[in-house]
């Protein structure tokens, strides 16, 4: 298929998802939004006024760029998964196996699809804290390429979930025991350096950690890592999970017979 | 001269779970034909559908569309063909004017084009004023139009069906014929697995059929139906004689009080059946072939092909 023809189908894919995401806002815009107002009302608030500054921030200031980075990753993680395997579940993912469309277009097209999604809730977080406290974006080439990466890696991951599914239990499995354990894990509610050993160094080996950090040094201009190692990693996973994402797709994992 | 529309040589199938589904099959369909293949649940249809379509991958063996190897060429085989499928696949919550330009975008035909060719198939089926709604509110046969539409975007040179009109009523399926007829007329080579084998009968000019994953009869329908050297009929009487009459080369069968079953060669004369009848006063009232000649062979050769498997 020539790249014209191909920027058709990928436009297509997009159209169909980000239409989804409008089409069902009260369950993919709403949720996320009232849950971390939760979020800024309690910890930022109530017992964030009580632990004073980290890194010279008020608390409230310091959780804002992780609770941001932990809605676009788990966004961005819903999205893909769900539609993908709802695509698989009720069959019309059919439509796009049937077509001419290179599986490099069809990964393109969903992946692009949940960043959407992670950057309209991320955005809308953003401006529910802006009413709880002030901010500055210090770095915004950096702000804007974690933001894309983090959506990146964890739409990715949410497509390689959704390909091995087999029932909506399994695509619900790993936001419960792996991506929520890990998000909150990843330094959003703290700094690593509060951590004594060892869980200061098993911190390191949480891919969240780098994202969060990349993400909040773009925001407040400081980090618990460092920054050019934390691009480093998350473009490690993207490159990674693409080609585990693609060889699934070629080789028709859960797809084809 | 020009390739095949398909062309298949050898064609294997065996699942994970060790069931050879396709056991080495060839076929040859001519550009323009309309082309039946049958057979019964489980034989292999929907495998060899699965694998032209890239839903399936063989095991071993080769298909080409026009040409085109579906497996070193996929994407251009895949321009070339239409499929609709025999399960309901696509998005419920979706409205058929967004399931129609959608598919066309993944053949990257642009939007215009698109909306153009999605209302002209729409209302060719008779659903435009269902376009604008969620497709879960369609009939079962709106559904199953709404597929063939959705297979027309890309206008395919071969278009697949596989059992297109199952659970539809008749007057819909009798528009649907037309459709496609029209479409085969206009030089698409349609490909059709049904049920109804009188559909078969009247619309496809060659047939295969198809049993336990082998080719058991490839042929022209006419050919096929020519092998049919016994016919029966039923015939509804005013009244049944006390004892039914011998005809030599008939055998009848009084089936109830008001009707009789007549078996006889297919050279065989229908005068002197109707004469002893006569003669014994009985009147019939009507009369009608006993079942479809088609359905009749296709028993046989399915039959046939399975005494000589055991």
């Amino acid at each position: 298929m020539s790249a014209s023809i191909n920027m058709v189908a990928l436009g297509t894919i997009v159209r169909r998802e980000v239409s989804r995401i409008t089409r069902i806002w009260t369950q993919t815009l709403i949720p996320p939004a009232i849950t971390m107002t939760l979020y800024f009302v309690i910890f930022g608030k109530l017992v964030g006024s009580r632990i004073g500054t980290m890194h010279g921030f008020t608390y409230m200031q310091y959780i804002v760029p992780g609770l941001v980075m932990m809605s676009i990753i788990t966004n961005s993680y819903g999205n893909i998964s769900s539609s993908f395997f709802g695509a698989k579940f009720q069959r019309f993912v059919e439509e796009m196996l049937v077509s001419p469309m290179p599986n490099w277009v069809m990964l393109s097209g969903y992946v692009i699809g949940a960043v959407v999604r992670g950057v309209v809730v991320g955005a809308l977080v953003l401006v529910i804290a802006l009413f709880f406290t002030d901010l500055h974006i210090t770095h915004w080439a950096i702000t804007f390429f974690s933001v894309l990466l983090g959506a990146t890696v964890f739409s990715l991951a949410g497509f390689v979930n959704a390909m091995f599914a087999k029932k909506f239990d399994d695509i619900a499995l790993v936001p419960t025991f792996v991506l929520t354990p890990l998000t909150y894990l990843g330094g959003v509610f703290y700094s690593i350096d509060l951590l004594g050993e060892p869980w200061h160094t098993m911190s390191q080996v949480n891919p969240i950690l780098y994202m969060v950090n990349a993400f909040r040094y773009g925001v407040l201009g400081v980090s618990d890592v460092d920054v050019v190692t934390a691009f480093a990693v998350m473009l490690a996973f993207v490159v990674g999970l693409t080609v585990i994402a693609l060889v699934l797709l070629r080789r028709g994992a859960g797809l084809r017979s | 001269m020009s390739a095949p529309a398909l062309q298949v040589n050898d064609l294997r199938k065996t699942y994970g779970n060790g069931v050879e589904a396709l056991k080495g099959i060839s076929l040859t369909v001519q550009p323009g034909d309309f082309f039946a293949l049958l057979g019964p649940n489980g034989a292999g249809k929907s495998t060899l559908i699965g694998i032209l379509s890239s839903l399936v991958n063989a095991t071993g063996g080769e298909a080409e569309i026009f040409g085109v190897s579906v497996h070193r060429n996929r994407s251009a085989a895949m321009q070339l063909i239409g499929l609709v499928p025999q399960e309901l696949n696509f998005n419920q919550f979706e409205k058929p004017i967004d399931i129609c330009v959608n598919q066309a975008g993944f053949y990257g035909i642009g939007r215009k084009t698109a909306t153009e060719r999605a209302e002209k198939y729409l209302k060719e089926l008779r659903l435009w004023d269902k376009a604008h709604m969620q497709a879960r509110t369609l009939s079962g046969g709106m559904k199953r139009r709404l597929m063939i539409a959705r297979a027309m975007m890309n206008e395919p040179r071969l278009l697949i069906l596989d059992e297109p009109t199952a659970g539809v009523d008749i007057e819909i399926r009798r528009s649907m014929w037309q459709f496609v007829s029209a479409i085969n007329a206009a030089g698409t080579t349609v490909i059709l697995t049904t049920h109804y084998l009188e559909e078969a009968e009247q619309l496809c000019r060659n047939i295969a059929i198809i049993d336990h994953g082998k080719i058991v009869e490839n042929t022209s329908m006419k050919n096929l139906l020519s092998k049919l050297d016994v016919e029966s009929f039923v015939l509804d009487v005013a009244s049944m004689p006390a004892e039914l009459p011998t005809i030599e080369g008939v055998t009848l069968r009084r089936v109830d009080d008001h009707t009789l079953e007549a078996e006889m060669a297919r050279s065989h004369d229908l005068n002197s059946l109707f004469g002893v009848l006569t003669q014994r006063g009985v009147v019939v009232t009507s009369m009608r072939n006993k079942t479809n000649r088609l359905e009749e062979l296709f028993v046989r050769l399915v039959e046939h092909g399975r005494e000589v498997a055991a």
